[in-house]
Order: C-alpha cells, then sequence, then structure tokens
C-alpha cells in the first residue's frame, strides 16, 4: 500500500491532522494499534475547551491553544460534534490565590485570550450557586467550553475517512524504514509506504521516533483519573470550575460534560507503564475529597463510573511539532497534553502546512468540511421521531433504555466511515451502555447487532478489540 | 392516538398478573406494553426451579412460572405489544412508546400500571478499583448469556455479592463446567436464602468469604485477576487481608434496584428507602389512576410475593376506571428502629377488606416480637422465630382494626429481639 | 461420627446434627425444630436428592438451548454424570414446555422435561 502520508495514532491530533490533509491531494492512511479510533489519551480526559491563559506566553501550547479554541465553535458544527460554550471560572480561595488570578488574567491577555474578567464573591455566587462559600474570586473565562473528546476524534476521523484518508485498525507499528525516498512502516503482519510520516503516537511518540533513530524525545505518562456521575446532578455547576494550577497540572476540575452528567478530576501522577490506565481507590477518593473544596455537595452516592487516561508530558511542558532531526520527511508530534484537545483543530492544520508547503500538493476541490450529523433519537421531538420510524424502522428498537439508544443508531455506528467493530466503540458513538445500568441490559443484545452487522459469531465480538472477549463458547 | 382503559407498562409477572386481575374485575380495554421479543420479563432467564411455591404449591422454574400467566393473558385476550419501549408517561396517563411495526405511539389511558421491574446495580455503582478489562458483568448478564443464548461467559469465576442471583450463578457456572473459585459478600451475612447456600454453594465446595470485597482488578484485556480483602464493621478493607486469585470472570450480584426513570420523569412520589413510588393499600402512587406493582415498587424476594401484590394494583386500577374509588382518607405507616421501611406506605381506612403490611428489616433477629402500633398504642405482637433483610415479612390489618381509625394517625412496625 | 447438616426446608436454616454409627445407622438427630427438619435430615444423611435445572441444545430454533429440569430430585451423586448427558443430547425445534427431552436419564427413571417453549426458526 503506497500512501504520501502516513500518520501514526488515531487520537484526536491524528484524527485532525488526517482531517486536515485530505484537503489536499493526498493519500493518506492513518494508523492506529488498537481496533477502534480515540483509544488512548483522546478517550479519558476532562473534556474542556481551555480559553488559553494557562501556557506561557510565546510557547507551541499558547499559540496553539487559543487559535484552535477560536476555531472550535465552527470545527464542531461542521462536524456535527458537541460543544457547549459554557465558560470557565478558575477560583481563588486564598490571598496567595488571588494574585495568581490576576497572573493569570495578564498571561491570558498576552496569549489573546478574549474576555477575561474577575469574579468577585458576590457575583460568583450568583452565577455558581453550588460553589463553596470560602471562595474569594475567579478568573471566569468566557470562551471556554466542553466537548466530547472521543466523539470529537471521531467525528473528525470519520471526515477525514469520508474524504479519502484510509483508516487502517490494529495496525501496531513496529518498526520504520527509511530507503531515502519513502518510508516503510510495519505492523507485525503489514506495511504501508509513505513519503511522509506523523508521528501522533501520545504516550509512545519517543518509541515511534526511536524507530528511525530518533532518540529526542522522552514521553513521561501521567495518569488521571476521574469519576462520572450520574445525570441526576450534571446542573450542580454550570460552568467549568478550575482550583489554582499546581506543577503536575491544571488540578481538579468540576464540570457538566455535553452530556448532562458531572465529572471530578483528574489527579495527576506520573506513570512508568504507558497502558496503565487502571483506577485506584486511594486515589479516586482523593479526588472526591479536593474536588469537595470547589463544590462541598458532592458526594459518592451519584457516582456512575470511574475511569482513568493518560497525558504524554514532555520536560520542556510544551508541545513539540517539528521535523525531526534525524529526518525531515519525519514529523514528531509530540507532548500534547492538555490543552491538546482544545488545540487539535490549530495542530491539524499547522501539521498540514508543515507537509504541504515541503511537497506543494494541489487542494483537493472535492474536500467536503461537513459530517452528516448522526441521528440522536434522544434529542428529537416525537413528531420527527415518528417520521424517522416511519422511513428507518430500526429506528423503532430502543436498545439502551438508560439513554434511549435505538437499533439504528448501533446500526449506523457500525457502517459509519472508520465504524464501531466492537462493544466499546458502539458505546462512544452512540452512548448505548453509558447510562446508569452501564450496559448490563443492552451490551448483549449490541453484541448480536455487532455480530450479525460483522457477520461473525457472538464469542468472537471484543469489548475493545485484541484478547477483550465478551464470552467464551458455546456452553453444549 | 389509541385510547384504552388501562395501560400496563411491563409483561413480566407484575405487570401480566395485575392486568388478568383487572380484566377479571370487568376491565375490557387492557394493553400491556413489554420491551423483550416475549412476555415473561426476568423469569425467561430464571430457569432454576423454587418459584411458585406460595402461589402454585409447586416447584417450577421461572418460564413456567410465567408461562402460567401467559396462557391466561392468552385466554383473556389481553392485548400486547412486544419489542415494545415505553418512552414517558405523562400526568394525564398518555403513554408514549416505539416499536419497529408501529413506529411512535401515543396511547391515551384511563389508567397506568407501572411494571417495569428492577436492573441489577453495575460495577461503576461500586467503584472497585483496576483495569477496565472485559470479563466483569453482572450475575444478570452472565445468566442470559449461559440460560437464553447458550454461551459461556467464563471459565474461572469471582463473584461478588451473596445475592440470590449470586448463588444461583456460581451453581449455574459450576454446572456448566466452569470454576467457581469463590463467592464474597462484604456484610457479615449473605443476603441470599439459606437453601441457595447450601445447594448452590456447600453442594459444590464454593466457599463463601463474609466480611470481603473485591479490592482490585487485574488484566489488560480480559480480566486475568482480582483482590479481595476482608473489611472491617465500617465496610473498609482491613490491610494485610488482601489475596490475589486468578480469574477471568467477575460476576456482580450486588443489589438490585428498581426501575424508576418513567415514575421520576412523571412527577410521582419516591420512597427514599424502597426506590420505589409512595403507594396506598391498592399500590396507587400519589398521581391518580398511576399504579406501581412488583419489583419496580420494592424488590421482592420472591416471585410469588410480586404476584399476589400486581392483583392488588390491577384490582385497585379496575376499581379506579369503574369509579368505585371514592373518596379516601389516609393513614400513614411507618417503619421504627430495625424496619426499614413499610409498603404500602399509606392506607386508605375506608377499605372495606384487610390490608397486608409488607416489610424488611436491616439486620438478623432470632425469635424476635414484631409489633404493630397506631397512634402509639400497641395493636398486634406476633412472634417471628426468625427474620432476616433478605426476606420480606407481612403483618395483616384487619378491617374492623382499620374501622376504628381516624385519617391522618400513624400505624408503626417495630422489631424487638 | 456426626454430621453436620443446616436444613433447609423453611428459612430458618436450623442447624441439625445427625449421629451416625460405625455401621451407618443414625443413631440420633438433634437441633432441628420441627418434624420436617428431622425427615430432611435423615434423607441427606443417607440418600440426599436434588432438583436440577440446565438447557439442552435445540437445532433449529429461534434459541440455541432450551431450558428443561428433572421431573423429579436426582440423586445428588448423579448430578454430573447427568449434566453430561443431557449436555450431549440434541433436540429439534419446535420444543413444547413439557416434552420429554431426555428420558430416563442416567438410568434414574426420572425425565429431563423442557421448562419453555422453543418456536422452530
Amino acid at each position: 500500500m503506497n500512501f504520501d502520508v502516513a500518520v501514526i495514532g488515531a487520537g484526536v491530533s491524528g484524527a485532525f491532522i488526517a482531517r486536515e490533509l485530505s484537503r489536499y491531494k493526498l493519500r493518506i492512511a492513518l494508523l492506529e494499534k488498537c481496533n477502534d479510533l480515540a483509544m488512548g489519551t483522546s478517550k479519558a480526559n476532562s473534556g474542556i475547551v481551555h480559553s488559553g491563559f494557562d501556557a506561557i506566553p510565546g510557547t507551541l501550547k499558547a499559540k496553539l491553544n487559543v487559535i484552535g479554541t477560536a476555531m472550535m465553535p465552527e470545527v464542531t458544527k461542521q462536524l456535527n460534534a458537541p460543544f457547549k460554550p459554557i465558560g470557565s471560572l478558575l477560583v481563588a480561595y486564598s490571598d496567595e490565590e488571588l494574585a495568581t488570578l490576576e497572573v493569570l488574567r495578564e498571561r491570558g491577555e498576552k496569549n489573546g485570550v478574549p474576555g477575561l474578567e474577575i469574579y468577585d464573591k458576590e457575583k460568583l455566587r450568583e452565577v455558581e450557586p453550588a460553589l463553596n462559600e470560602e471562595a474569594k474570586a475567579a478568573l471566569w473565562a468566557p470562551t471556554a467550553g466542553i466537548v466530547c473528546p472521543y466523539e470529537l476524534t471521531i467525528a473528525a476521523a470519520e471526515n477525514a475517512v469520508s474524504n479519502g484518508v484510509e483508516f487502517i485498525r490494529n495496525f501496531k507499528v513496529e518498526a520504520i524504514d527509511f530507503d531515502g525516498g519513502e518510508f516503510t512502516v510495519r505492523s507485525a503482519d503489514k506495511a504501508v509506504k509513505a513519503k511522509y510520516v506523523v508521528n501522533a503516537a501520545g504516550v509512545f511518540c519517543d518509541e515511534i521516533a526511536a524507530m528511525i533513530g530518533d532518540n529526542s524525545i522522552h514521553t513521561i505518562a501521567r495518569k488521571g483519573e476521574y469519576m462520572l456521575c450520574d445525570k441526576s446532578v450534571g446542573s450542580l455547576v454550570n460552568h467549568v470550575i478550575f482550583q489554582c494550577p499546581n506543577p503536575m497540572g491544571k488540578g481538579v476540575l468540576v464540570t457538566q460534560t455535553v452530556d448532562g452528567n458531572l465529572l471530578i478530576g483528574p489527579s495527576a501522577i506520573d506513570i512508568e507503564d504507558k497502558e496503565n490506565t487502571d483506577t485506584t481507590s486511594s486515589t479516586l477518593t482523593s479526588i472526591l475529597e479536593t474536588a469537595k473544596k470547589s463544590v462541598p455537595s458532592l458526594t459518592t452516592r451519584e457516582v456512575i463510573t470511574s475511569f482513568a487516561g493518560l497525558r504524554a508530558h514532555l520536560e520542556s511542558d510544551d508541545f513539540l511539532i517539528e521535523k525531526s532531526k534525524v529526518n525531515d520527511k519525519f514529523i514528531n508530534v509530540a507532548g500534547i497534553e492538555s490543552p491538546g484537545l482544545s488545540s487539535a483543530p490549530a495542530v491539524g492544520q499547522y501539521v498540514a502546512d508543515m507537509i504541504v508547503s515541503d511537497c506543494g500538493a494541489e487542494e483537493n476541490s472535492d474536500f467536503n468540511p461537513e459530517r452528516e450529523a448522526p441521528v440522536r433519537f434522544r434529542h428529537l421531538s416525537n413528531d420527527e421521531r415518528k417520521a424517522l420510524v416511519e422511513k428507518n424502522p430500526a429506528y423503532g428498537r430502543i436498545i439502551c433504555r438508560c439513554e434511549t439508544i435505538t437499533e439504528g443508531e448501533i446500526l449506523d455506528a457500525i457502517r459509519a466511515p472508520a465504524g464501531a467493530r466492537d462493544v466499546d466503540g458502539v458505546k462512544r458513538r452512540t452512548r448505548a451502555g453509558m447510562g446508569r445500568c452501564q450496559g448490563g441490559f443492552c451490551g448483549s443484545k449490541v453484541v448480536e447487532l455487532l455480530a450479525k452487522e460483522l457477520g461473525v459469531e457472538l464469542n468472537e465480538i471484543t469489548k475493545f478489540g485484541g484478547d477483550s472477549k465478551i464470552i467464551y463458547e458455546r456452553t453444549k | 392516538m389509541l385510547n384504552y382503559d388501562l395501560v400496563v407498562v411491563g409483561g413480566g409477572p407484575a405487570g401480566m398478573a395485575a392486568a388478568i386481575k383487572a380484566r377479571e374485575c370487568g376491565i375490557d380495554s387492557i394493553l400491556i406494553l413489554e420491551r423483550a421479543e416475549a412476555l415473561g420479563g426476568i423469569l425467561e432467564q430464571c430457569i432454576h426451579t423454587g418459584f411458585g411455591l406460595q402461589y402454585f404449591g409447586e416447584q417450577l422454574s421461572g418460564p413456567e412460572y410465567a408461562d402460567r400467566f401467559i396462557e391466561l393473558v392468552n385466554e383473556k385476550k389481553i392485548e400486547y405489544k412486544l419489542d415494545t419501549m415505553v418512552l414517558d408517561v405523562t400526568e394525564d396517563k398518555t403513554v408514549y412508546a416505539v416499536n419497529k411495526k408501529d413506529g411512535l405511539l401515543e396511547i391515551k389511558a384511563k389508567a397506568v400500571i407501572l411494571a417495569m421491574g428492577c436492573r441489577e446495580r453495575p460495577r461503576g455503582a461500586l467503584n472497585i478499583a483496576g483495569t477496565r478489562a472485559s470479563g466483569i458483568m453482572t450475575a444478570g448478564t452472565a445468566q442470559k448469556y449461559v440460560n437464553i443464548d447458550g454461551y459461556m461467559p467464563g471459565k474461572k469465576v469471582v463473584i461478588l455479592g451473596s445475592g440470590d442471583i449470586g448463588l444461583i450463578m456460581a451453581r449455574r457456572m459450576t454446572l456448566e463446567g466452569a470454576k467457581v473459585e469463590c463467592v464474597c459478600e462484604l456484610m457479615p451475612y449473605s443476603s441470599g436464602l439459606t437453601r441457595n447456600i447450601v445447594q448452590c454453594l456447600n453442594d459444590f465446595d464454593i466457599p463463601l468469604y463474609l466480611s470481603t470485597t473485591v479490592i482490585d482488578i487485574q488484566g489488560k484485556d480480559r480480566v486475568t485477576g482480582v483482590t479481595i480483602a476482608g473489611v472491617d464493621e465500617n465496610r473498609c478493607p482491613i490491610p494485610g487481608t488482601e489475596r490475589t486469585i486468578e480469574c477471568d470472570t467477575l460476576l456482580l450480584s450486588v443489589g438490585l434496584i428498581p426501575e424508576n426513570e418513567l415514575t421520576k420523569n412523571a412527577g410521582i412520589g419516591l420512597d427514599r428507602v424502597t426506590n420505589g413510588a409512595i403507594v396506598d393499600e391498592y399500590r396507587e402512587t400519589d398521581h391518580e389512576g398511576i399504579f406501581a406493582c412488583g419489583n419496580v415498587l420494592h424488590v421482592h424476594d420472591l416471585v410469588d410475593f410480586v404476584t399476589q401484590e400486581s392483583q392488588i394494583a390491577g384490582e385497585g386500577a379496575a376499581r379506579y376506571i369503574l369509579g368505585k374509588k371514592g373518596s379516601p382518607e389516609y393513614i400513614t405507616t411507618k417503619g421504627v428502629g430495625a424496619v426499614r421501611y413499610i409498603v404500602p406506605q399509606k392506607v386508605n381506612i375506608k377499605n372495606e377488606g384487610d390490608v397486608n403490611l409488607f416489610f424488611r428489616v436491616g439486620s438478623t433477629f432470632k425469635n424476635a416480637t414484631v409489633k404493630v402500633t397506631y397512634n402509639g398504642e400497641t395493636l398486634i405482637t406476633r412472634k417471628r422465630p426468625r427474620l432476616a433483610p433478605g426476606e420480606m415479612e407481612n403483618v395483616t390489618i384487619k378491617n374492623e382494626m382499620l374501622k376504628g381509625f381516624a385519617g391522618g394517625g400513624v400505624i408503626e412496625i417495630t422489631v424487638e429481639a | 461420627m456426626i454430621k453436620n447438616i443446616t436444613c433447609v426446608t423453611c428459612p430458618m436454616g436450623c442447624s441439625v446434627n445427625v449421629e451416625i454409627s460405625e455401621t451407618g445407622e443414625i443413631i440420633s438427630i438433634t437441633g432441628n425444630t420441627c418434624k420436617r427438619g428431622d425427615l430432611y435430615a435423615r434423607n441427606e444423611v443417607t440418600h440426599p436428592k436434588r432438583s436440577l435445572a440446565t438447557t439442552v441444545r435445540v437445532e433449529g430454533g429461534v434459541y440455541n438451548v432450551v431450558p428443561c429440569k428433572s421431573s423429579e430430585d436426582l440423586p445428588k451423586e448423579k448430578i454430573f454424570d447427568c449434566m453430561q448427558a443431557i449436555n450431549s443430547a440434541r433436540v429439534n425445534a419446535p420444543v413444547k414446555l413439557g416434552d420429554i427431552l431426555v428420558a430416563d436419564v442416567c438410568g434414574t427413571g426420572v425425565n429431563i422435561i423442557a421448562t419453555n417453549h422453543c418456536p422452530a426458526k
């Protein structure tokens, strides 16, 4: 298989890079080691679009954050991915933290963040009644918002695939050779050739770069654990609530999610094993305790699940997006931790520009920036539901009752460009199994639909690829 | 728009018994809405025997018990729609439902019976630390895979929770060739029936570890093991008691939650303890003409009691539709001390019959006395050789007693050791 | 020898001690609080029986398996032999509730009967 560009890693960065590249007449492969898109950092993070006051002025983080956040309303509209510009509040509880607010406001203004304002105690109580009464003031950032990180990734990748990008899953890169003109990227059983390679492998960027002899990157995996609460407490806060940052990151936040749940987290612990996304009871307890400083009424009662994700941290504390010093057709996109999600549209553009200015590719006049809106039965009016089921009866069968997800939506998720191949893939695309029963009722039905649609036996369906089988052989 | 006198949400044992009773009480126009492909509800996958001893005086399996009612539904020509999900029940008793064949249904009802049953508590609610590997499922999900689909969900199994479904699945998996390593129970006692502990665990030498929980799950793709630990009186893991058990499956049997989303959306008042609606002795909720029965009202241990309760709701709905309800005068009921809850939560003193009060205790008692008081005065005392949280109890308030009560009074039930 | 048995006749769950002589005769039964407990313990020590509920593989049905049970209790020690016999049985759809799926399982004189319907595909 011959391509112009091979993008390694189908997280939010890889997906946006592939999408931006598909605006040009280029043959693009999006290579992913897992069975689905968004399987690393992009599936388990806060889902925050940051306004951009955190990063040090002049850094790539600062630059791409502000551009990416400015692009977000338009991009999410094109991709029909949810985005809620609910704004953020960085809350100060002490005189020392009050000073931090001022520092960050100044920093934000230098970075070009619009609309920053300090809210005093009264204003704060008015806009955020559930907030701790000890709160003294907060930095209000109106351009901040929330997205669903994996849905944004999936939407961008789907759009890229619709525009000609080839998505190759279960492609774990094991070796990269360069013959002077072209790279050969190899997995255990496949190989692709490409003129350019983009290394967007998240926490594994260092290992991928080392395959061409570039040992300049050292990625630190920084684990963040989260707790997700039931929708009944989703509107406890109206905005993203930050505490003042610490050396390990932005601290524990409390926010609504685009689906109306409440999210608490993350912790920040550097770890050795880059695949360790275990949750630990002690960390979860400490997250809740820390989050209570923001919202004292939080309890474990409403927690429906917990999860952990890894951020790809670099010593330099900045994004590293540049041509490798070993081979200038090999582009490293490393250290894309927070605000990587906010920056993703800008990262995509930035990397596409690097390649296009080098190879001089023509624009693809067929490029369609729109991704068709997926059917969301739960959001429709009764009249719309009626019309929909008349057109296609599959939307008349509810599979997931907690989230009101229909068979039609699940079939769409499987049939989509770069569609779902496992139970978690269906879950991320449709929310089937994400409600309060966590798949207890619909899990086996999703397995049935996947098996039927993919033409395999029930016991070949996995939770998330690999050996994650749901059931074994027939009982008899 | 369709019109029915009575719409029953759910075609499990509760919904069917309620519909049949309403028919017997003279209601012709009845529609049962069932989300599965068949009537019967969860009984369809409960293939073990032990159902019906109270009601039929026979040892039936779940499907057999259900079949008796399915036959009656058909015999009495009660209408039902399968594969149909109810989306909304409004205050004015309009029911919105959807299926493939009819599309979106809007059904106007004179009365509605809510019989949606319950669901199992998932892992997330427990916040067990560890990986997100496959091989973690509720005992009920595993039961469906084994008994309906005919597939093995695991080969080396640890079960958390010693409720009856967990115990039943320990035996079921063992019979089908799996090795069940142990059953862990957080509490110092099992909430399962003694019979099930003997016949599902002891018979197969499966250890039951009380005051023990799962604190960690290992395995990247599929579960490879779990860490269990003893817990103290506050149910906190005791350091130093941890040990790891190799397994590929963790089954959870950690409690049932009445499925009351429709009830909540309709604005019906719920009891914080039962997680079900607050009802009177006919199981009518605080919304006139909307009734609830079975596990959606409170979790029962025997389906026989579900049937009895649902017949009461069916009769109540019929009375309401036929305009026989009258203007009630209520007294309230209240569990005190070890009595966690009582259903019904209120009783109409103008009721013409006896009223059974169902209740559950929060801890185990031997040779206990159940005391029922009215406005502080003792009405009834009953000796019970044994009371346990897993077993529902009931006392009957005779109609003569009821007649002596005044509206606004309070009946309390207490238990003395 | 004393054998301890938990009576399961009712929810009381009495702990019953059965004293057995060297020749296997029951000498005494204590701990039970009713006559049914005595009988249960006696049977449990001499010839324990269990009901068996499982599934049988169906060919051509809407489901892969149909649930079944033993028409009467089976000798406890034969449960796994019976499971093996039932697991190797095959029935063709349609199956009706009450159908005999395995007759005289393992020579016990007990039939295995379907406890649900399984229509043909």
